[in-house]
């Protein structure tokens, strides 16, 4: 007479898994079936590889998303549809595969496949995981959704992972408690069926419809496997199954549950997870909060509580916080104490916390946060072994990841890259490759990871077990990493309909070094560029290009193509400048003001730009401080830089400009030098006989020409001067006229930036006229070549 | 009550003068029914050294009812689990350090706690910058010592070591207040749990039971920062300020209510409403914030703490039933809050010119006590 054994367990409990551990032990069943998709039977084998180490998951992905690998080929939504099914080392399901693959027993899932699971698009998710529910819900659905939590309730506690944690994890050793456990659940599955008819609401019939075919399919399993001749089968699924398992369903209802299922073809794999998806992501219904402490649990049975403190106290010392021994036995009878009065057989989590707080971290909470975040969720990341079935775009980045030396970590952990060293420049470039797939494994840090000067790049590295199936999903695109990042910045390019998209884009292929995308993201640049007719996209377009121009040259990438753009680029803007600038609006100016300030500034990087970086440099002088710029490239800039200032006069000469850009431009020009009749204009913009004069356009002007803040006036001392010439030459009347303007402009101020500009102002009387004297004593041999290398830095001109 | 030692004193608490005419009864003499009730419904096993076992007297801090219907009120209005901790904490006969802003209900949870332990919360240490060590450990009736020499007849103990003998709990008030020498005093008694007297060759060895609970605020860190060997002998409770304008406003009006009744004061009923109003005011101010999270405010320089609001509360009580009609009225708090909230003529003044005109103008129905606080400002 074959056996069955029924093992109901909760998902990721380290004291389930013990009992089970046991009970297989003592029960030696010659098949083990375990909920979760029978497509992995290939694959479990891996288990018994000395490379997989929990935690890790089964990933059931659409096989058709890998299989197309023509690039280019349109990405039709890449379906997010994947299914996880996570292990962690203290899962009874974890366990009960071990012991079997290290016994020699096959192992059977016996869940509904993956292939229905994902072609079921009413059902998403794996299995809807029960999430906890509003304490308001109402109770049939709870009940349902969350038994073991009902369960708890009814026992008094208001936490299941708490009550569960009493009755069954803390135990120890004792008998068995799976009979217990089916009988209870066999209950409440009878009371809970017989509640609709006593005027209860249903559960959802989309998870109940679901979770009769998971049932059915479970059952149907089960009946092949001893119908095989199997004697002793042991079957490990959650509590919640065990009744329906048990009970007696003819053949026929079963068939008739499953049929017409709608299909999908599938691949299955092992992928790394991390304690930190299993904190806050629901498994099969079954999210714990705190991994770290279940896997601590589970690995030392010998006096918990005293290990898990000791490792706090170490944990608290390596952060150089003083913590004694003498803490730790302290911290552990507080423990003891408090689950003693809390009337819980041994100390939880909570417990351990509340010990921790009051006696190692003596009340603070910074302490407390740093272990609850490196031993309560204990992040981690499992591994796979080698002969895991991946697509070849995994298996490329893992050779790419061991190239460049860069190991994936659930640990955020910020990497800082000197460009100039080649294994830096290549990790930049592999991160910056994976973004471009979509794989987010590195951040830049802030200021786009160049805050340090250009040749410095600040990333952190945190890998997400969901990467793998960005990576399988990225497949499409090719078989390396740097053959689909090329492939897919093709793509996008082609895609792309907006400039300012596009030059990002085509900085993007700069900083991931893919030379060979490049020209088709130029030629689509160069197609739009023809072809937009707002010189505002233009505009906005023009930064990005030119810092990637300034970029690629000090990561030595070729930037020829960019340059031709650049040089199209503004040619087109200085033609479309004049006839966008005439007819604006407050707002409008505004903005064409920002875009005028970008390409100004743009420009002036342009013309002062420096060689190639190709010769290696001290560690501490940044590239752009290179004395020799290349002949053609400074001509080309310089070029570019007349053209614009020309088109700017040319502007500022045309009637009825708008007053903010016509002051603003007043300034530019006459920062560049090209001004000599600045205090004629100041007083023609504010004057009575001006054209279309009215205060609000005065006003206007004012704002332009004195825009970048307060502290321009106090540092800029020929501006200053100018400023306070034209005031002081103003008429009684004309003064009365003009206050209120200067009062709205200068009111914007800060109030210090006021201050010293009034005080600034009250020097200029004095200290001034005995300046130039000083002048005489300067030995400007001497001073030549500091004023040089200042002037470099600054971008002017020397 | 345990037995008194040969030295100990007769003013104590329990000979003083009737109950009914000291302004301020200790919290065993305020709830001794509560007290009596729960001992007598108390069967779980009790530390020795303690009336009451540890659930029992966490039920008595956090208030609950008993079996047969009996009520105990909550004394202390907060998380549950820090109570717990604190209770635990004592259990293990370790000592016990409170921390937290003024007006956390440090010294109220102390006082409770040594009533519910060990019936007694008058073994009382107050830490001052005068506090001598003759105060912790024992000083001398100089003269019998004079007279007689020193024998334990001419020695004057302290309450600590009146504690140790009988296995109560004493409480050091405001430690961090004392000079560190003297607060080094306590190491040894707490870690060797024993106080040599070497004049007489003689030591007091406490007795189960006894243990410590020292308050300290964390404003003060910095007048007498704790040393690292004495605060590793403390476990550290901090107590917060309330979380919510709720549990405040169910704080303040239980106090008022205990307030009046043993000060005396006519009955006047303390309108809900105004103890809101002022636990708003307060919080608002305290955080910086208006409670629906739109306006920034400045703060005060005081603390503004639970405490001030009950004693506004208290005040404008008594202003109510004595010169008004009875009523909590806002003309009755306005002075007290303006009193709390300017602590520093020059600079709170602005804060609170500042907090009237823009926030307490605005509310429509805050009218009445707009006028109010114009008319004492």
């Amino acid at each position: 007479m074959p056996r069955t054994e029924i093992y109901g367990v909760r998902h990721h409990g380290p004291g389930s898994a013990r009992s089970l551990r046991r009970a297989l032990e003592e029960f030696k069943p010659d098949v083990v079936l375990i909920e979760g998709p029978p497509e992995a039977d290939v694959i479990v084998e891996l288990a018994a590889d000395p490379g997989m180490v929990p935690p890790v998951a089964l990933l059931a992905y659409p096989a058709d998303t890998a299989a197309r690998t023509a690039p280019g080929g349109e990405p039709d939504a890449p379906g997010r549809r994947a299914a996880f099914w996570p292990f962690a080392e203290f899962s009874p399901e974890w366990q009960a595969i071990r012991h079997a693959v290290e016994t020699g027993v096959p192992v059977r899932f016996c869940d509904l496949p993956a292939a229905h699971q994902l072609a079921d698009p009413a059902e998403p998710a794996a299995a809807a995981a029960p999430e906890p529910t509003e304490p308001d819900g109402d109770e049939t659905e709870r009940i349902r959704l969350d038994p073991l939590g009902w369960l708890a309730q009814v026992a008094g506690y208001d936490d299941a992972e708490r009550w569960w944690e009493d009755v069954v994890e803390h135990r120890g050793e004792g008998p068995s408690p799976f009979p217990a456990i089916a009988e209870a659940m066999t209950t409440l599955r009878e009371d809970l069926e017989a509640r609709p008819l006593q005027g209860g609401h249903a559960v959802p019939e989309a998870y109940a419809r679901r979770e009769r075919q998971r049932e059915a399919y479970m059952r149907r399993t089960l009946r092949r496997t001893l119908k095989e001749g199997y004697e002793r089968v042991a079957v490990v699924c959650g509590a919640w199954h065990v009744p329906a398992l048990r009970a007696a369903v003819p053949v026929g209802q079963d068939d008739r549950t499953l049929r017409g299922l709608p299909k999908e073809k599938v691949a299955l794999t092992w992928v790394p997870w991390t304690h930190g998806r299993l904190a806050h992501w629901s498994g099969y219904g079954a999210g714990v909060r705190s991994p770290g402490w279940y896997h601590h649990l589970f690995t030392s049975p010998d006096r918990p509580i005293e290990r898990w403190l000791t490792a706090a106290a170490r944990l608290l010392r390596e952060e150089d916080l003083h913590v004694s021994s003498a803490h730790v036995i302290e911290a552990v009878r507080l423990a003891e104490a408090l689950a003693a009065l809390r009337d819980r057989p041994l100390a939880g989590l909570e417990e351990v916390t509340e010990a921790t707080r009051a006696v190692l971290c003596e009340g603070a909470e910074a302490p407390l946060a740093l272990i609850r975040h490196r031993m309560a969720v204990g992040e981690r990341l499992g591994t796979v072994p080698d002969s895991t079935p991946m697509v070849p775009l995994q298996r490329d980045l893992q050779a790419e990841q061991r190239r460049v030396r860069l190991k994936p970590s659930a640990l955020a952990k910020e990497h800082d890259l000197d460009l100039r060293k080649p294994l830096d420049l290549e990790r930049s470039r592999l991160l910056h490759r994976l973004r471009l797939l979509d794989v987010a494994w590195g951040e830049p840090g802030p200021g786009g990871g160049r805050s340090k000067g250009t040749f410095r790049e600040t990333w952190t590295l945190t890998w997400r077990p969901e990467f793998d199936v960005e990576l399988i999903e990225a497949g499409v695109w090719g078989t390396t990493v740097l053959g689909a990042a090329d492939a897919r910045a093709r793509a996008l390019a082609a895609e792309t309909a907006t400039l300012a998209d596009l030059t990002s884009l085509a900085e993007r292929c700069l900083l991931a070094d893919l030379g060979d995308a490049l020209p088709a993201v130029m030629r689509s640049l160069a197609d739009l560029a023809a072809t937009d007719v707002d010189v505002l996209h233009l505009m906005a377009a023009l930064p990005a290009l030119v810092r990637a121009l300034r970029y690629g040259d000090v990561r030595g990438t070729p930037t020829g193509p960019l340059r031709t753009v650049v040089d199209g680029l503004v040619v087109r803007i200085c033609v479309g400048l004049p006839p966008a600038a005439s007819g604006l609006d407050d707002d409008a100016a505004r903005d064409l003001l920002r875009h005028i300030d970008a390409v100004h500034e743009s420009l002036t990087l342009l013309a002062s730009a420096p060689a190639p970086a190709a010769a290696p440099l001290g560690r501490d002088a940044p590239a752009e401080s290179r004395p020799v710029a290349r002949p053609g490239q400074e001509e080309a800039a310089s070029d570019h830089v007349n053209r614009w200032q020309n088109t700017l006069a040319g502007l500022l000469d045309r009637p009825g400009l708008h007053g903010l850009v016509e002051g603003r431009l007043t300034r530019l020009l006459h920062d560049t030098g090209r001004l000599d009749d600045v205090a004629d204009r100041m007083a023609r913009a504010v004057s009575i006989g001006h054209v279309g004069h009215e205060p609000a356009r005065a006003a206007a002007w004012i704002e332009g020409f004195l825009s970048g803040g307060g502290l321009v006036l106090v540092h800029d001392e020929a501006l200053l001067r100018l400023v306070d010439g034209w005031i002081t030459g103003l008429s009684a009347d004309s003064f009365t006229d003009v206050l209120p303007l200067l009062r709205r402009t200068f009111g914007q101020y800060a109030a210090p930036e006021r201050r010293a500009i009034g005080e600034q102002a009250r020097r200029l009387g004095t200290t001034a006229p005995s300046r130039p004297a000083d002048d005489e004593d300067l030995d400007l041999a001497r001073a030549l070549p500091a004023t040089r290398t200042v002037a470099q830095i600054l971008g002017r001109p020397v | 009550m345990a037995e008194a030692g040969g030295l100990r004193s007769s003013d104590r608490a329990g000979a003083a003068p009737s109950e009914d005419t000291v302004l301020r009864p200790h919290a065993e003499q305020q709830f001794a029914d509560e007290l009596a009730l729960l001992a007598e419904h108390d069967d779980r096993p009790r530390p020795s050294g303690w009336r009451l076992s540890p659930w029992a007297v966490t039920t008595y801090l956090l208030g609950g009812t008993l079996p047969d219907g009996g009520v105990i009120t909550p004394k202390y209005v907060g998380p549950r689990r820090l109570m717990e901790v604190a209770v635990a904490t004592l259990a293990t006969d370790r000592a016990l350090l409170l921390l937290g802003v003024p007006g956390t209900a440090k010294t109220w949870v102390s006082e409770h706690l040594a009533a519910a332990v060990c019936g007694d919360s008058t073994l009382l240490v107050q830490g001052t910058a005068g506090t001598a060590e003759e105060a912790v450990r024992y000083g001398w009736n100089y003269a019998r010592l004079l007279a007689e020499g020193p024998s334990e007849q001419a020695l004057v103990p302290s309450p600590l070591m009146r504690a140790m003998r009988e296995g109560m709990v004493a409480r050091v008030e405001e430690l961090t207040r004392m000079p560190s020498d003297v607060q080094d005093t306590l190491i040894t008694i707490l870690s060797e749990k024993t106080l040599p007297v070497p004049e007489l060759g003689a030591e007091v060895q406490a007795r189960r039971g006894f243990t410590v609970i020292a308050t300290a605020n964390d404003r003060d860190r910095g007048v007498n920062e704790l040393s690292s060997a004495l605060r590793r002998r403390f476990n550290t409770v901090v107590l917060p300020l309330p979380a919510s304008t709720d549990e405040e406003v169910d704080i303040v009006a239980r106090r008022v209510e205990q307030l009046g009744r043993s000060l005396e004061l006519p009955q006047a009923p303390a309108g809900l409403e105004e103890i809101r109003r002022v636990v708003t005011v307060f919080r608002e101010l305290r955080s910086g914030l208006t409670a629906d999270g739109r306006t920034k405010l400045k703060s005060p320089s005081g603390t503004l703490s639970t405490a001030e609001a009950i004693s506004v509360v208290t005040n404008g009580l008594a202003l109510a039933a004595h010169f008004g009609d009875g009523v909590l009225r806002a003309a009755d708090v306005a002075g007290g809050i303006v009193g709390a909230v300017v602590q520093d003529p020059a600079s709170d003044r602005v804060v609170w010119q500042e907090y009237l005109e823009t926030v307490v103008r605005e509310r429509g129905e805050w009218r009445d006590f707009y006028r109010a606080c114009r008319e004492v400002s």
